[in-house]
């Protein structure tokens, strides 16, 4: 039992590092896609945007992939009342991502309908940034679940408070991010636009993150008392702080390190505030915790090998998949 | 409208859709690996040029792969929550290792396919494209095993009414993983290769490029013959498989509702359900013993042998592999005259022939279909055979009407795509190899 416990615990902080990743990862091209029609004022703009995150966005979202098989497969009680509790919602980012997954790729080569795939492209990029944080911010917080462990409420139970700051949060994050991004590929103009917005966004995302930690002290006071959920908020404030600064120095390189550890410490908040929970229920008795939501010790035994040995691989071919898009990119770059 | 059906729908919409693209991969992927293995020997600038022009074909059969795909993973919990408790424990894993080990190294190195070319090595660039073509192979696997364990249930045991996983090696290459593997495979290399040969087609008939699409005829030609004949093998260990492990199964793709010793194959009918017997029947006698027992006096059992509220349906099942088989013995004559129209070297001057591949184009996709259809169809009423069925196994939760709601804006979502997608494939075809790498130097956005 001893070890069934401990991969349980293992498999939390897992799928945390997986969701971090995609965040850190996916976070930026979302944040290019949303950001896109207040950056780039012409095509050329437009063009280097798209081609900086055009050989990244796919290998990006399969953290995100990896991250639900994961949680599937570790914790299927949690995935099927969450997948099946949040239908419309998820259907929203089911919507967004495909469409966005081939907007690129229809806005150069449907000249017809441009417009349209553009649209597609940065409506789906802002709409997944904004909700993946509602639908965070309501397992976090807790919904209603009934003794079947089915979800009791409908699609306007998960527009409460605290999800809504959630949701802010992340698209703030997001945003920042790819803000972050498009100044590490951009030259000019657009450098000096996006260095500007990465700015406006850290004031944004500072306010967002005020707010939402206000309402986790008031709907879950209990964190008060999690020491290791103070440490994490120290780092997201140092590191939007250090952000800033490098922005203004123009080290953009150091400031997307910062925007990501910004992420890192948000998901090492959450994750404190809320193990062993998995989904919180209103009423604590029948939330889904690490405990009762698991897969069997064989399982998330056999998940961690396959972990150990794959995701070295990936991140080996990831550093080197991104060192050969490294550096500025030009609107007459290889691309679409 | 009842939620179990709507779901059902959905899941065959979304799963039938996303399954045009993921074959087409399998097949693109091998025939670019092989062009730029060509390459690399020949040094021949035509290999490049026919490489850089099936990279952008397969980099956007691959984009909509990935777009289709990830509505899949989110539909076992969205629709399927009692599914995915009952079987989580085995059925998730091969998800995960899916992206794990398969679907970041596709997506990276697509990416470096389709934009990297002038940024790695020649060396490297083959190397990424094996590594695609690898990656997509792998990731048929991971698939191959979760819709196996569905249909051939294996290391496991029963807890509390969950399926609990007792042996991982014997879950994953349970008894129909292999052949059900290499039978999809070689579906894919069927589709990938005649796609490939009727873009030469195009090319031969339009005169254009013709050298360059000579090669391309040749190269995807052999493909396309060694996928077709091994076809014939697999999907005869298939039917073997199916028959032993799911009698019921092979029972209905029949249309054998007694069990016979020497039961005959039927060739062409349309079976009546309620009255059991087959309308118009074509038969070959003993044929059916003679081919899954090797013996003409084999007994097969028939339909009346499985309690009522446990058979499979039967029409679409028998209509979808028999068109299957029809196809698939069609691929094996047009290879058939391919190959002898290419040892007389007339291949690339015979009109007849080459307007025959156009044509031909949907006809590997319709054979992926038909078989994924009866293979599917044919497991119920089960969603994991003698397991879980499939109206035990939807979502509690979630009501009809956001079902429909959801199938509705999913059909509207994909007509959109499907047809654009067509569009970006047709229009990057008649860019043409060669031409087309001039147009990617313009940085055409």
């Amino acid at each position: 039992m001893a070890t069934w416990d401990l991969l349980r615990d293992v498999w939390f902080g897992l799928i945390g590092v997986l969701l971090a990743g995609y965040s850190v990862l996916d976070g930026f091209d979302l944040g290019v896609g949303a950001l896109l029609p207040f950056l780039a004022k012409t095509e050329d703009e437009k063009r280097t945007l798209i081609g900086a995150i055009g050989p990244v966005w796919d290998g990006n979202e399969v953290w995100l992939l990896a991250g639900g098989g994961a949680l599937f497969a570790a914790f299927p009680m949690a995935y099927a009342t969450v997948f099946s509790g949040f239908y419309l919602a998820l259907m929203l980012v089911l919507f967004s991502l495909i469409l966005r997954a081939v907007s690129l790729e229809f806005r150069a080569h449907d000249p017809a309908r441009k417009g349209l795939w553009e649209t597609a492209f940065v409506g789906g990029s802002a709409l997944p940034a904004l909700l993946f944080g509602v639908a965070l911010g309501n397992v976090v917080v807790g919904v209603p679940i009934d003794a079947r462990s089915e979800f009791a409420g409908t699609f306007f139970t998960l527009l409460r408070p605290l999800p809504l700051a959630f949701g802010l949060l992340g698209l703030c994050a997001f945003l920042m991010h790819g803000a972050a991004y498009a100044a590490l590929k951009s030259e000019g103009p657009l450098l000096a636009r996006a260095r500007k917005t990465e700015r406006v966004l850290a004031i944004a995302f500072a306010a967002a993150f005020a707010l939402s930690f206000v309402a986790v002290l008031f709907y879950l006071p209990a964190a008060v008392r999690s020491a290791p959920a103070w440490v994490f908020s120290l780092v997201v404030w140092l590191s939007l702080v250090l952000f800033a600064a490098s922005s203004k120095q123009g080290k953009d390189g150091r400031a997307m390190v910062f925007s990501s550890v910004a992420f890192l410490g948000l998901w090492g908040m959450i994750g404190a505030i809320h193990y062993p929970n998995l989904v919180r229920a209103t009423d604590p008795a029948l939330s889904l915790t690490v405990a009762n939501a698991s897969s069997s010790a064989l399982t998330l035994k056999v998940m961690l090998i396959i972990a150990l040995v794959g995701m070295p691989v990936v991140i080996g071919y990831t550093i080197f998949a991104f060192r050969v898009f490294k550096g500025k990119v030009r609107p007459d770059s290889e691309g679409y | 409208m009842d939620a179990v059906f709507l779901a059902r729908l959905q899941f065959g919409l979304i799963a039938g859709f996303h399954f045009l693209f993921p074959p087409t991969t399998l097949g693109l992927s091998l025939i670019v690996v092989i062009v730029e293995t060509l390459y690399m020997r020949t040094k021949d600038e035509a290999y490049k040029q026919l490489s850089v022009y099936l990279v952008k074909i397969l980099g956007t059969v691959f984009v909509m792969g990935v777009a289709t795909g990830i509505a899949l993973e989110f539909a076992f919990g969205n629709n399927w929550a009692a599914y995915s408790r009952t079987v989580g424990d085995i059925f998730g894993a091969p998800l995960a290792a899916e992206a794990v080990f398969s679907f970041f190294l596709e997506s990276v190195f697509l990416g470096i396919l389709v934009f990297g070319r002038n940024r790695v090595s020649p060396k490297t660039y083959r190397f990424s494209a094996f590594l695609v073509f690898f990656g997509a192979h792998l990731s048929g696997l991971w698939i191959i095993i979760a819709n196996s364990w569905m249909q051939t249930p294996a290391g496991f045991r029963m807890e509390g009414g969950r399926a609990v996983l007792d042996n991982f090696w014997q879950a994953a290459l349970n008894p129909s993983t292999v052949i059900r593997y290499v039978h999809t495979i070689l579906g894919g290399w069927i589709t990938g290769a005649l796609v490939a040969m009727a873009v030469a087609a195009w090319l031969l008939l339009k005169g254009r490029a013709v050298e360059k699409a000579a090669l391309l005829m040749k190269t995807s030609l052999a493909v396309f013959t060694a996928a077709a004949v091994l076809q014939l093998g697999s999907g005869h260990a298939h039917s073997i498989q199916v028959t032993r492990t799911q009698p019921e199964k092979m029972a209905a793709f029949e249309a054998l509702w007694e069990t016979r010793d020497g039961a005959p194959f039927t060739v062409f009918g349309i079976p009546d359900e309620k009255n059991e017997r087959t309308l118009l029947a074509v038969r070959i006698p003993k044929m059916l013993s003679l081919l899954v027992y090797f013996d003409p006096k084999g007994r097969v059992l028939g339909l009346s042998e499985f309690r009522k509220e446990e058979r499979p349906p039967v029409l679409l099942p028998f209509a979808g592999y028999h068109v299957m088989i029809l196809l698939g013995l069609a691929f094996i004559l047009m290879a058939a005259a391919g190959v002898w129209l290419q040892a007389k070297r007339k291949i690339v001057s015979n009109r007849a022939y080459l307007k025959l591949l156009l044509f031909a184009v949907p006809l590997p996709f319709l054979a992926n279909e038909t078989g994924w259809i009866a293979a599917e169809v044919g497991r119920q009423p089960w969603a994991v055979f003698k397991i879980l069925r499939t109206s035990e196994a939807v979502s509690a939760v979630v009501p009809a009407g956001n079902i429909l709601f959801s199938i509705l804006v999913f059909a509207v979502i994909y007509a959109l795509i499907g047809a654009a997608g067509l569009g970006v494939i047709l229009r990057t075809i008649r860019g043409g190899p060669g031409e087309a790498a001039a147009e990617a130097k313009k940085g055409d956005v």
